[in-house]
């Protein structure tokens, strides 16, 4: 039996510590690590919990990033509630599991604390490798500080495990401007944050002798396509799901996240969608903008994957301008959210918003307030001329001659 | 056919009809499988060549039972008795590790009869001094 852990109302945590606790609290049953930084230190202190007597579970040590996630579908398959963590190489190198965890169904949750891919080398973060994970049939959530990077974790194991879902899930945390900053978090206890995820439910555990399952098998083109339909449309279908742990959360919490976030958007008319930790920033920056007059507002994602296209279109059907921020290499297309958003935007709402791209913060560049008021000043100058004044795609904060496309 | 909707999800199988411990229990053969088993379905089908297994030379080690990634070596009342060509991919992994002189599988030609294969087996090499 597991030590109890005594904790303060308020405890200063940067966002690993919080996602350690959480994992903690979770009582997961199997963790399998190749710790890589900024993701390091989660189960770093995953490990001390361990050592320390406050875990009940199994930390597996393993040769790569791409055995950890093998031992944790293997631990998953097999009937244990099981989670891990990784950044950038390291969940490249995870990325071929990643499509097992998913087409088998094992709610996994992967702590993927978001940096850049090399080469150049870089450990700072930007989120080529959450990009990354887009097509892997996982749940993905973004959490933008400490707090939610926490709370985040929780409902991930909540989300994960409901069997109407049963979809492993990715909690996204931006590396060093959340996982190493320190903040005030408010946890839950021990006992209420267990209860609040609850028991892990079991479903075709290849460990019941009684009946026994093959994990795994092959299926060419008589099946495949039948099971990765049916994967789609579960995770097509999990937002119900994740609206409702949502909604439990702010009872429990009084914390309430939604799958589209909106700051300032009763009236806004020129508008930022980002992620991560950048939210926050352009909340200060459209809050600022205001005191020129220019009506601005910030949505924001909760949930990359399933995308929330109707949501997304709701909270953008009144705006005249929206600028698509993207914390990735493009590498040769316009930026992820401006093609998932702009297709949301354009199928769902009458209105023709002018939609432009910032490609931002690679390899951690500072994204400043200078660089969004600059954004929400060329957006106005896009809905006062109802046309694009510049061209699509731009890139922020890039030193040398600037670069355009389109 | 079944539609995508009518699945387990997971794509898992579950192997047998009855308890699993019970079924566990009993030879192979007298197992009843379900029908979304692997068991009926063959999985053979790139195999160009195939493992025969000579019972003459056989010493019942097992080897070949332990290492066959597909599960395709036959086993009665503690006796190999050959290799299930359902389920074989023709790897030839159980060629490899089997211990005896001459081997008691060895690959042939996908096409060729197993009696003609056998007509062929080596003779016992001998230790080179």
């Amino acid at each position: 039996m597991a030590l109890k852990y005594e904790l303060s109302k308020v405890e200063v945590w940067d966002g690993n510590m919080a996602a350690s606790h959480a994992l903690r609290q979770a009582q997961v049953d199997v963790v399998a690590a190749y710790p890589i930084t900024p993701s390091t230190p989660i189960v770093q202190n995953y490990g001390k919990f361990l050592s320390d007597g406050y875990i009940d579970g199994e930390f597996v040590m393993v040769e790569s990033e791409h055995a950890a996630m093998s031992a944790c579908v293997g631990a998953g398959a097999a009937g244990g509630r099981v989670a891990t963590a990784t950044s950038s190489q390291g969940f490249a190198l995870m990325v071929e599991v990643l499509y097992q965890a998913s087409g088998m169904r094992i709610p996994l949750v992967l702590n993927l604390v978001n940096r850049a891919l090399a080469a150049p080398l870089n450990v700072n973060g930007d989120h080529s490798d959450m990009y990354l994970s887009r097509d892997t049939g996982w749940i993905s959530l973004c959490a933008y500080n400490p707090q939610e990077a926490y709370d985040f974790n929780l409902m991930a194991f909540k989300i994960a495990e409901d069997l109407r879902v049963r979809i492993p899930v990715i909690v996204n945390q931006d590396g060093f401007i959340c996982s190493h900053t320190a903040q005030n978090v408010a946890p839950l206890s021990d006992e209420e944050a267990y209860e609040f995820i609850g028991e892990y439910k079991q479903k075709n555990a290849m460990l019941d002798f009684s009946k026994p399952i093959t994990y795994g098998a092959q299926a060419e083109e008589d099946w495949h396509f039948e099971h990765k339909a049916q994967l789609h449309h579960d995770l097509m279908n999990s937002h119900v799901v994740i609206e409702e742990v949502f909604d439990l959360f702010a009872k429990k919490t009084g914390r309430k996240y939604n799958i589209v976030e909106k700051y300032d958007m009763d009236d806004a008319e020129v508008v930022i969608v980002a992620l991560g930790t950048t939210v926050e920033t352009a909340r200060v920056a459209a809050k600022k903008i205001r005191e020129e007059g220019i009506k601005a507002g910030v949505v924001s994602l909760r949930t990359l994957r399933p995308f929330p296209y109707k949501l997304v279109a709701e909270a953008l059907k009144d705006v005249k301008a929206i600028a698509m921020l993207d914390r990735s290499s493009p590498a040769g297309a316009m930026g992820m959210l401006f093609n998932e958003v702009g297709v949301a935007v354009l199928q769902n709402s009458t209105k023709k918003p002018i939609l432009s791209n910032y490609i931002y913060g690679l390899g951690g560049r500072d994204m400043t307030q200078e660089n969004l008021l600059q954004i929400y000043r060329d957006l106005d100058a896009n809905a006062k001329a109802n046309k694009l004044t510049h061209p699509t795609q731009q890139f922020i904060g890039l030193r040398g001659k600037k670069m355009a496309f389109n | 056919m079944k539609g995508w909707n009518e699945f387990e999800i997971g794509s898992v199988l579950f192997p047998f009809n009855e308890d699993g411990v019970q079924a566990q229990g009993k030879m192979r053969e007298e197992r009843s499988y379900t029908e979304n088993s692997s068991r009926s379905a063959s999985v053979a089908h790139w195999r160009v060549q195939k493992p025969v297994h000579n019972h003459d030379h056989c010493i019942n080690c097992f080897f070949c039972w332990v290492y066959c990634p597909d599960s395709s070596i036959l086993a009665k009342d503690d006796q190999m008795s050959g290799v299930d060509y359902v389920h074989c991919k023709g790897c030839g992994v159980c060629v490899s590790v089997c211990p005896t002189n001459p081997k008691s599988l060895l690959m042939f030609d996908e096409n060729e009869a197993n009696e003609e294969a056998l007509k062929q087996w080596p003779q016992k090499e001998e230790k080179q001094k």
